[in-house]
């Protein structure tokens, strides 16, 4: 079974909201995408992409984004209603199989369209607590409180880590006007949602080696892959430990070596404490060197750009091994992490 | 190479307009219990669950994945949600052979459903966005012109819709699940009934179905030990294309050619009519059955409507299409995909029931979505590959 | 006595007459109607077992089908908290001493676990109708029992103050509200349109597409050109419609496949000005645009097409 190689990525962020689509998006990243890896449209032999209905309130939200790809002649392509990190999942599963050498992975989203803490809470079980009207932000302001009444962290801490993001932001007013969450959060410590899309393009070992051989792309290869959920009911479970995000690196072998960096899909402060503890990084391990989602936030591209933003910096050679994380649904309830490691130089 | 596949367990809800006797997670849990029952095992045994299920806005829960996971047993697993509009029940299926074929897991739970009777499935499908340059009308408005376009291409009568719904519906009366049951039907009684969207009559559509369909999907070695009959996957294939480009043609989509020749070649299927002894096809309007007899290589084009007039696609026939009762009898949209890959398997396991095809040994799953874009397919037999 | 009115015959006499017991009887309830009673003021609802094995609810001291007494010591056990309704009937006009002062059924309720059932009022709700009972109410119904609050109950049969039918359906009733922006060809298209203007655009290799879009998207590549097409063309496919939509006048309508002179795909819009029988694909159409005050950037202006008997060049008014 051949390894599978992250050749390229890209990715359009707008913090501020763009007019224009999500098709337009996709084919921007895509087109760059492509571009970098040295691929044409036509070597693609499969295509994934993620993204998610309610952030535009209308139903097929991906369908417009396939004009962006020139699917002609008809092409092979699927979609998961998830974190783009999920369709990356379904294409390494693919490219496992031996008979395509190259699949492109892509996701996409407007998070600024909608109320994004009510647009979250429609995830919510509709029996029990979607009736009460409780918002995602409640709800990560809920596993706030649980992590400080852990002792895992304490206000000044969770200050620091939201300062560090918002200095990797020129561009983020430190205390938006109308950011006042339920306490423990504070304002500042929720991401910012932003419209956005970003590509991934992956390749078989013989596809990468060829392409680093003819165009000069180092491929970053995913050592270890793996994703797991965790019950549902945030008041059902322990909000101050993250086990399927343990599970998750764990499948990843992340233990396996040390790290570089680590990008992770952290929409509050507290989340980096727990997904520190949950992937065993110790305090030496950069997180985010991107800014990560508190910086901006395009909803259902996020964790892809994570798993982007670690391979550019080992193609680059400013890293060696990293770990990258995904997440979605209500206090971290489901996790992937992804183990991408360079050549030895 | 890609490990072999297999189902290995196979389950559904009885379909109905309403499933008011349960909620969310009873609905995906009658089948996935069925399913995993029929495969012998429990929720402990499974690695990874596939879900399948078409707009969120439905049921008016986003990615409900997310709280259904406990639901099925998904706690500390791998978990994926699929959504390729109406074809989704199949490319769930597909998903799920995918993680076999990986050699990364063992035995996958895929679980597809619907409960649109929550809110109005025509609401949901009209609903667009403001600026919309294109009148949006709902699913039998988006295809009657083409079906019209088909029957002025190919010169076929206008009865043909009518032996079809007549057809799927006398089939449904033999399987236990059927949503539809007409006794008595036939297609003077289909033609004696309101138009809708010339040339579709009221009993030419489907109907809006609650339901779930659920899959096991095993590893050889797992094919091998199980209880019952297994089902190997002999390939599967997607296709989409954009809805709307220069020189479509919409009647006869090349995406759905291109994905039953892929499907065919990893099969060894030379010629569809001859190879195959039973096909569960989407089929939501009476006329797609020979249209896609056509795309799916079974007629030559234009004479689709001949092979539906002369009786070869009927339960006596001697390619029979939609043995189940199909589309037309059950349309649980976010099941019905599945609903087709699992009936196909199950005619090659010899598990249909009343509705069994005889010694039929290898099946077509075909499902279908948006405007006639996305393709998903498998054929199954009774002998590992 | 008062005395008649002088001069008129003797009048009837009638007056008022109250009987109560000044602060109301006071009953022994014996052990097994003091245990129903205590456990109902208390929150649960007991039946006894008779010898036989059935469960009497309300219990009684003996077995009521042929008053054997009930084992000793009484084995009492709890039913419910669910129901099924037996047999019922329906209360237009609540009398004063009712329990309810709108109308409701009366209604006998087979409590789970128990092998009598219980006479008691049905809540359906202060909307049903005087005339006719709700449609849900039948034999089979499940049930409830509303109890009153719990310092309010003294120990009666009214501490329960009705049942109610359970609970088979919420409704969500969410609403989300977005803020929708138009990319740039999409404003531009619209634009022009409010002046009149269709607006599409060419591929590298010549084909038009009509709405203007950026991509194409057969291969991805970026549009060549903008070009603007008249507002005449032929009819493709179309459906005769006898489902109504909002937007259409009345049923049958007609919906087609409009392919502009000069461009190579479809447009999907509303047929008019033709009957449907008569409408048939190759036939020439033309648009009929929104008057200019109905015009606005948000959608489209043309309202439909039109069949286009004109051989000349002329053109529609705009």
């Amino acid at each position: 079974m051949s390894a599978v190689a992250v050749v390229s990525y890209a990715s359009r962020i707008h913090p501020e909201g763009t007019a224009d689509s999500e098709a337009g998006l996709v084919h921007s990243a895509v087109t760059e995408a492509l571009a970098r890896s040295g691929l044409a449209r036509t070597d693609i032999g499969f295509t994934v992409s993620g993204s998610l209905d309610y952030l535009t309130g209308a139903p097929f939200s991906f369908v417009g984004a396939l004009d962006a790809l020139g699917a002609w002649p008809p092409i092979s392509e699927s979609h998961v209603e998830m974190d783009a990190a999920w369709a990356l999942y379904e294409a390494w599963l693919r490219l496992r199989h031996d008979d395509v050498g190259a699949a492109l992975v892509y996701g996409f989203g407007k998070a600024t369209q909608g109320s994004l803490p009510e647009v979250l809470a429609r995830q919510l079980d509709p029996y029990y607590l979607a009736p009460l009207g409780v918002d995602a932000v409640s709800l990560a302001a809920l596993q706030a409180r649980a992590v400080l009444d852990a002792g895992k962290a304490d206000p000044a801490g969770l200050a620091a880590i939201a300062e560090r993001a918002a200095g990797r932001c020129a561009a983020r007013p430190r205390h938006a006007p109308e950011d006042a969450p339920p306490l423990p959060l504070l304002p500042g410590h929720t991401a910012r949602p932003a419209d956005g899309a970003a590509a991934v393009v992956l390749a078989t070992e013989d596809t990468a080696r060829r392409l680093a051989a003819e165009h000069g792309t180092a491929p970053v290869w995913i050592r270890g892959l793996d994703q797991r959920i965790d019950g549902h009911s945030p008041a059902a479970r322990d909000l101050a430990r993250c086990p399927s995000a343990e599970r998750a690196a764990a499948g990843a072998g992340l233990a396996e070596a040390p790290v570089d960096l680590a990008e992770l899909h952290t929409r509050h402060p507290h989340e980096e404490v727990l997904l520190r503890e949950a992937l065993g990084l110790g305090p030496e391990v950069p997180v985010n060197p991107s800014g990560g989602p508190l910086a901006a936030d395009p909803v259902m591209a996020t964790g892809l750009i994570r798993i982007g933003e670690a391979a550019r910096r080992i193609a680059a050679g400013t890293a060696r091994r990293a770990a990258a994380h995904a997440a979605q649904g209500p206090c971290l309830q489901h996790n992937l992490v992804a183990v991408l490691e360079g050549d030895a130089r | 190479m890609s490990r072999p596949a297999a189902v290995i367990g196979v389950g559904q809800t009885r379909y109905r307009s309403r499933r008011d006797d349960v909620s969310m997670p009873g609905l995906v849990r009658e089948a996935a219990l069925r399913a995993l029952d029929d495969a012998g095992l429990g929720f402990a045994d499974i690695d990874a669950v596939v879900l399948g299920k078409a707009p969120d806005l439905f049921e008016g829960v986003a990615m409900p994945d997310l709280f259904l996971a406990d639901a099925l047993g998904a706690r500390g697993k791998p978990l994926l949600r699929v959504h390729t509009a109406g074809s989704v029940g199949g490319s769930t299926a597909v998903v799920a052979a995918s993680h076999v074929h990986s050699g990364a897991f063992r035995r996958v739970l895929a679980v597809a459903w619907e409960k649109q009777s929550e809110s109005n499935a025509t609401w949901a499908l009209t609903m667009g966005h403001p600026f919309s340059t294109s009148l949006v009308v709902g699913a039998g408005g988006y295809f009657a012109p083409f079906i019209r376009a088909y029957i002025e291409r190919s010169g076929a009568p206008g009865h043909i819709g009518h032996l079809v719904a007549a057809k799927d519906r006398r089939n449904a009366l033999r399987n236990p699940y059927a949503h539809l049951r007409i006794p008595d039907i036939t297609p003077e009684a289909v033609a004696a009934t309101p138009m809708l969207w010339e040339p579709i009559r009221y009993l030419e559509a489907c109907p809006s179905s609650d339901g779930a369909c659920a899959l096991v999907v095993a590893g050889e070695e797992e094919a091998r030990t199980a209880p019952r009959p297994p089902a190997w996957i002999l390939g599967t294939a997607m296709r989409s294309e954009p809805m709307t480009f220069a020189g479509r043609d919409a009647v006869d989509p090349r995406a759905g050619r291109d994905c039953a020749a892929d499907v065919y070649a990893q099969a060894g299927i030379a010629d569809p009519r001859r190879d195959l002894d039973a096909a569960e096809v989407y089929v939501p309007f009476s006329w797609y059955e020979p249209m896609w007899l056509e795309n799916l290589g079974f007629a030559a084009p234009g004479e689709g409507w001949r092979l539906t007039e002369s009786g070869a696609t009927a339960a006596d026939g001697d390619i029979p299409w939609n043995p189940s009762g199909g589309v037309l009898s059950s349309n649980p949209i976010g099941a019905s995909g599945m609903i087709r890959f699992a009936e196909a398997a199950q005619q090659v396991r010899g598990l249909a029931g009343e509705h069994q095809v005889d010694g039929a040994r290898t099946a077509l799953g075909h499902a279908y979505g948006a405007g006639s874009q996305f393709f998903a397919m498998w054929v199954v037999g009774a002998e590992r590959p | 006595m008062p005395s008649d009115p002088a001069g008129e015959g003797p009048a009837e006499l009638a007056g008022t007459h109250t009987v109560r017991f000044p602060g109301g009887y006071t009953r022994s309830t014996g052990p097994v109607i003091g245990r129903f009673l205590t456990e109902l003021r208390d929150g649960r609802l007991v039946g006894v077992r008779t010898a036989a094995g059935r469960v009497l609810f309300p219990p009684t001291e003996y077995d009521p089908g042929d008053g054997a007494p009930l084992p000793d010591p009484p084995e009492f056990t709890e039913v419910g908290p669910a129901g099924t309704v037996h047999t019922w009937c329906w209360v237009g006009a609540p009398r004063p001493g009712h329990p309810l002062d709108h109308p409701f059924a009366w209604a006998a309720v087979l409590l789970d676990g128990a092998d009598t059932a219980l006479l008691h009022a049905l809540d359906l709700g202060p909307d049903a109708p005087a005339d006719r009972p709700p449609a849900r109410l039948r034999a089979g119904l499940r049930v409830r029992p509303r109890l009153r609050p719990e310092d309010e109950r003294t120990g009666s049969i009214t501490d329960i103050r009705c049942f109610r039918p359970e609970v088979t359906r919420i409704t969500d009733d969410h609403r989300l509200d977005y803020t929708v922006r138009a990319d740039a060809a999409l404003t531009r298209y619209l634009e022009a349109q409010l002046h009149g203007r269709i607006l599409g655009s060419r591929t590298r290799g010549g084909r038009v597409y009509v709405p203007l879009r950026d991509v194409d998207p057969v291969d991805g590549s970026p549009m060549a050109g903008e070009v603007e097409l008249p507002g005449t063309g032929v009819l493709t496919t179309f459906s005769v419609n006898h489902v109504p939509d909002p937007r259409a006048p009345e049923v049958p309508f007609v919906t087609g496949y409009v392919r502009l002179d000069g461009a190579d795909v479809d447009l999907l819009a509303l047929i008019s000005g033709v009957e449907p029988g008569k409408v048939h694909a190759g036939m020439r159409v033309r648009a009929e645009w929104l008057p200019p005050h109905e015009r606005t950037r948000t959608r489209p202006s043309i309202r439909w097409f039109v069949p286009d008997r004109g051989t000349g060049a002329e053109g529609e008014r705009r």
